[in-house]
């Protein structure tokens, strides 16, 4: 009988580490991710489903202790549970009208952190990240080099930087050049 | 770099998220089946691609993904303003003067300077 073949899930950019002491560069945790569209009237009973207020202001999120809700556009969100938490499944069950893609895998993310994390991500991005414009809690959809990004900052020298996860390695690369950068 | 004000996130963003998406203010004719050809090659294909303001779509793609409207000079590339989809053409009369035609790559030059 010949043997079977076990596929193993592989991580995107799985034991690698990076960047500089200004900038430290770790690959996150695999989360639970949904991509999130609904009409104004289902915000309320979606937020009540999921735990979390979907913010309705440009650029900022809300948190709870491991889930995260970002504001993407008018009617979209990008909600992320650190744990692994099934949300497709809270979402339904809100009972009210919306459209939910599971994008867990679709996306994989790099924890920027360091006093050079703003230089090190504004080496391919060109928003204004200084704490003014782009306080803790902020959160974008944006533009790194050639690949788009979600960027979320958790902490006044840290950041969540979301990508696609085929983009993963040419967004950590470029970060790691900026990183080096920042270091100067 | 070019900046660009979006009306749904209500601030200046970088060129670099945006995509140009052609004329605005083009109404699909409600009778498409009915029209002429010529009709519909007035409607789909010809445009005015006039020196100086144009009204244009643009959408946010890398960014909140809206589709607006736009008010830009071609011959200075500049912003006279945005307004979202779906509202009037804004009268520019109200808005800011257009910048000063410059009509050779040496002034465009001597302007960067
Ligand atoms: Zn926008």
């Amino acid at each position: 009988m010949a043997d079977q073949a076990i596929a193993t899930r592989k991580v995107p950019l799985a034991g690698l580490r990076g960047g500089s002491h200004a900038a430290v560069l770790t690959p996150a945790a695999p989360a639970a991710r949904i991509a999130l569209r609904a009409g104004k009237d289902a915000v309320p009973a979606l937020s009540a489903a999921l735990g979390v207020t979907l913010p309705t202001r440009p650029k900022t999120s809300a948190s709870t202790a491991k889930r995260h809700a970002l504001w993407l556009g008018p009617d979209e969100w990008l909600v992320i549970d650190e744990d692994g938490a099934e949300l497709m499944g809270a979402a339904a069950s809100s009972g009210a009208l919306h459209s939910a893609v599971d994008v867990s895998h679709r996306n994989m993310a790099i924890i920027v952190s360091g006093p050079g994390a703003e230089v090190a991500i504004n080496s391919g991005c060109p928003q204004d990240l200084s704490l003014g414009l782009f306080p803790v809690g902020a959160c974008s959809r944006t533009i790194f080099g050639k690949a788009e990004i979600v960027l979320l900052r958790t902490a006044e020298d840290t950041f969540r930087l979301e990508c696609w996860r085929s983009f993963a390695p040419f967004v950590f690369g470029l970060l790691s050049e900026g990183a080096e950068d920042a270091a100067h | 770099m070019l900046l660009i004000y979006c009306p749904y996130c209500e601030e200046e963003r970088s060129e670099l998220e945006f995509r140009n998406g052609g004329d605005a203010h083009i109404a699909r004719p409600t009778n498409i089946a009915e029209i002429s050809d010529e009709e519909f090659e007035a409607y789909f294909f010809l445009r005015d691609n006039p020196k100086g303001v144009i009204f244009e779509r643009w959408r946010h793609i890398h960014g909140c993904g809206r589709f607006f409207n736009a008010a830009r000079d071609t011959v200075s590339d500049r912003f006279l303003t945005t307004y979202k989809a779906g509202e009037p053409k804004p009268n520019l009369d109200a808005a800011p003067e257009t910048s000063a035609t410059v009509e050779t790559y040496e002034a465009l030059e001597g302007a960067a300077q």
